[in-house]
């Protein structure tokens, strides 16, 4: 339970932190911070590839898992990019 | 310095410096100076987290497979997809990092939870991975117009129960827990109820709020990644899920405000179909259409033009031609802005995203507080395809379902010209009092046509 109080307070402070950071952002930057923040959250990456594997469900589980936050981290990372480029100032 | 070779301790150290390097990084989104920068900075927080993990991997041929797949096709989707069908993209996008988490929360469970709490987590973590994934499947089959079910039709009223049934099932699973584990049926029930559910949470939303529940979504997969980390003792999968939960949650609050609704109002409510009685009988009057060779006319002696674009010129593609215009007019010796309503288009900054790409400099894109004190010196505002966010009925008539919503208000513009197809009302269904002003001028017809016969006249 210590463990999950220490997590816990990790989660709020960077909850707190992230509202502090984003909070005046210009609207040009809505869709790419929208996009770069998807990006970010195939984080989930990391947590898919440290599940456990015995039997072949979990191995699928896990298999898929990794593929579908694969597919999140790199397309999102490369549309944001893509995006930000267009914004030019003459 | 035993503390080095010992692989947690040093898979911990790094996942310190991408958490900094994720925060340096989203930090850095927020303006537009340092964003590419931003942008590459997370993605290099990303880059050694992932590395970092994937030593003594279980079983590294599956798993390398899986990313070796997911990038390609990640990469193919990136590479190709349109500039316009950003938002869709989004959303799939989005969608798949929920489905993740997902399976992470799945594959927990079959692992048995180990205390009576982890059990808890599980189940909202799947919920709302759950809910994110399906949702966002609806999201990107709405925004690319693939899916088109009405919020009053029955198939919506069925998915809708089946939300709310989830989230009471998911309720009472999370409050039984502390008595007994549940066993793999209960689960199973939970899984199939909370993939439906997401179904129900954003079928009945309309295509307007959209912004809202796109950017809701957004905050969900970052919450759903939080979450997970609690359930694996992960930092790093704590601190950049947070980041994104607190970005989207941010980005919906900045929508609803926009909207002047809020969000449970949005996601639950939708507008009152109570307004569509009384808009028939007000607001009639005389309607003033001008062709596009006297609109031209107007436009050549105007010293300042103000465009305010919306979903039309969206869905008439009519940004690049928008731009055209724009160019001819300042060549002209005419001061050109673009009023931007945050919740133009079908989400967050969706105008911005169009006009960049159809190469408009973003210092001449305003917000509607930068545009409106000074609205009684311009010339003409050009509303290409808006409609709500332009309606005078928000600011001066109390009754009305959107009274309440900052507009941009063209109607104190000398002359207003109104792009559009026909007389129907906008998302909200509420009658624009604007298209029967004085000073309004209507421009019937396609938007890029309307205004590639501007441009014509501009180059003759």
């Amino acid at each position: 339970m210590e463990t999950y109080m220490l997590l816990g307070f990790v989660l709020i402070l960077s909850v707190y932190l992230g509202l502090e950071l984003i909070s005046k952002v210009p609207s040009t930057l809505h869709t790419p911070l929208m996009s770069g923040a998807n990006a970010i959250s195939g984080i989930a990456l990391v947590g898919a590839l440290v599940l456990s594997q015995d039997g072949e469900l979990q191995t699928t589980l896990a298999f898929l898992a990794v593929f579908f936050a694969s597919i999140n981290v790199f397309g999102g990372y490369l549309v944001t990019n893509r995006m930000l480029k267009m914004f030019k100032k003459k | 310095m035993d503390f080095l070779i010992d692989i947690p301790t040093l898979k911990n150290i790094t996942y310190i410096i991408s958490s900094v390097l994720f925060i340096t990084g989203i930090k850095m989104l927020g303006k537009e100076s340092t964003a590419v920068k931003g942008n590459f900075l997370s993605a290099v927080a990303m880059f050694i987290a992932v590395g970092i993990t994937c030593i003594g991997l279980i079983n590294p041929l599956v798993l390398f497979s899986g990313i070796f797949l997911g990038a390609i096709i990640g990469t193919f989707i990136a590479l190709k997809v349109k500039m316009t069908s950003i938002p869709e993209m989004v959303a799939l996008f989005n969608g798949f990092g929920g489905l993740a988490t997902f399976l992470i929360a799945w594959s927990e469970f079959n692992n048995g939870p180990d205390s009576l709490f982890q059990a808890a987590l599980v189940m909202l973590t799947l919920a709302i991975g759950g809910i994110t994934f399906t949702g966002s499947l609806i999201a990107y089959g709405k925004l690319s117009e693939k899916i088109n079910i009405a919020k009053t039709s029955i198939i919506t009223k069925i998915f809708t129960t089946i939300f709310y049934i989830s989230l009471a099932f998911l309720l009472y699973s999370i409050f039984i827990t502390p008595f007994l584990l549940p066993n793999f049926e209960f689960f199973i029930v939970l899984l199939i109820l909370v993939l439906l559910g997401g179904i129900g949470f954003v079928l009945p939303i309309g295509g307007g709020d959209m912004p809202v529940v796109i950017s809701l979504l957004n905050s969900f997969s970052g919450i759903a990644a939080a979450f997970a980390g609690l359930l694996l003792f992960n930092n790093v999968l704590i601190v950049a899920g947070s980041l994104v939960g607190a970005s989207g949650l941010i980005l919906t609050v900045i929508m609803a405000k926009a909207m002047n609704r809020s969000i449970s109002n949005i996601l639950f409510v939708g507008y009152a179909s109570s307004s569509s009685s009384s808009s028939s009988s007000e607001e009639q009057g005389e309607i003033n259409p001008i062709s596009v060779s006297d609109a031209y006319l107007i436009l050549e002696n105007a010293s300042s033009v103000l465009i305010v674009p919306g979903y039309g010129m969206a869905v008439a593609q009519a940004q690049h031609t928008v731009r055209e215009l724009g160019e001819l007019l300042e060549e002209n010796g005419t001061e050109v802005k673009y009023g931007i309503h945050p919740v133009a288009g079908r989400m967050p900054g969706h105008m911005n995203v169009l006009l960049a790409e159809a190469n408009v400099s973003y210092d001449v894109l305003a917000e509607p507080d930068d545009v409106n004190p000074t609205m009684d010196v311009v010339d003409v505002a050009v509303v290409i395809g808006a409609n709500d966010v332009v309606n005078p009925s928000a600011t001066d008539e109390p009754g009305s379902p959107i009274y309440g919503m900052p507009i941009i208000e063209v109607h104190n513009a000398r002359t207003v010209f109104v792009l559009k197809r026909s007389m129907s009302s906008g998302f909200a269904g509420v009658q624009n009092p604007l298209f029967f002003k004085s000073n309004t001028r209507m421009l019937f017809g396609d938007a890029k046509e309307s205004i590639s016969g501007l441009v014509s006249e501009f180059k003759d």
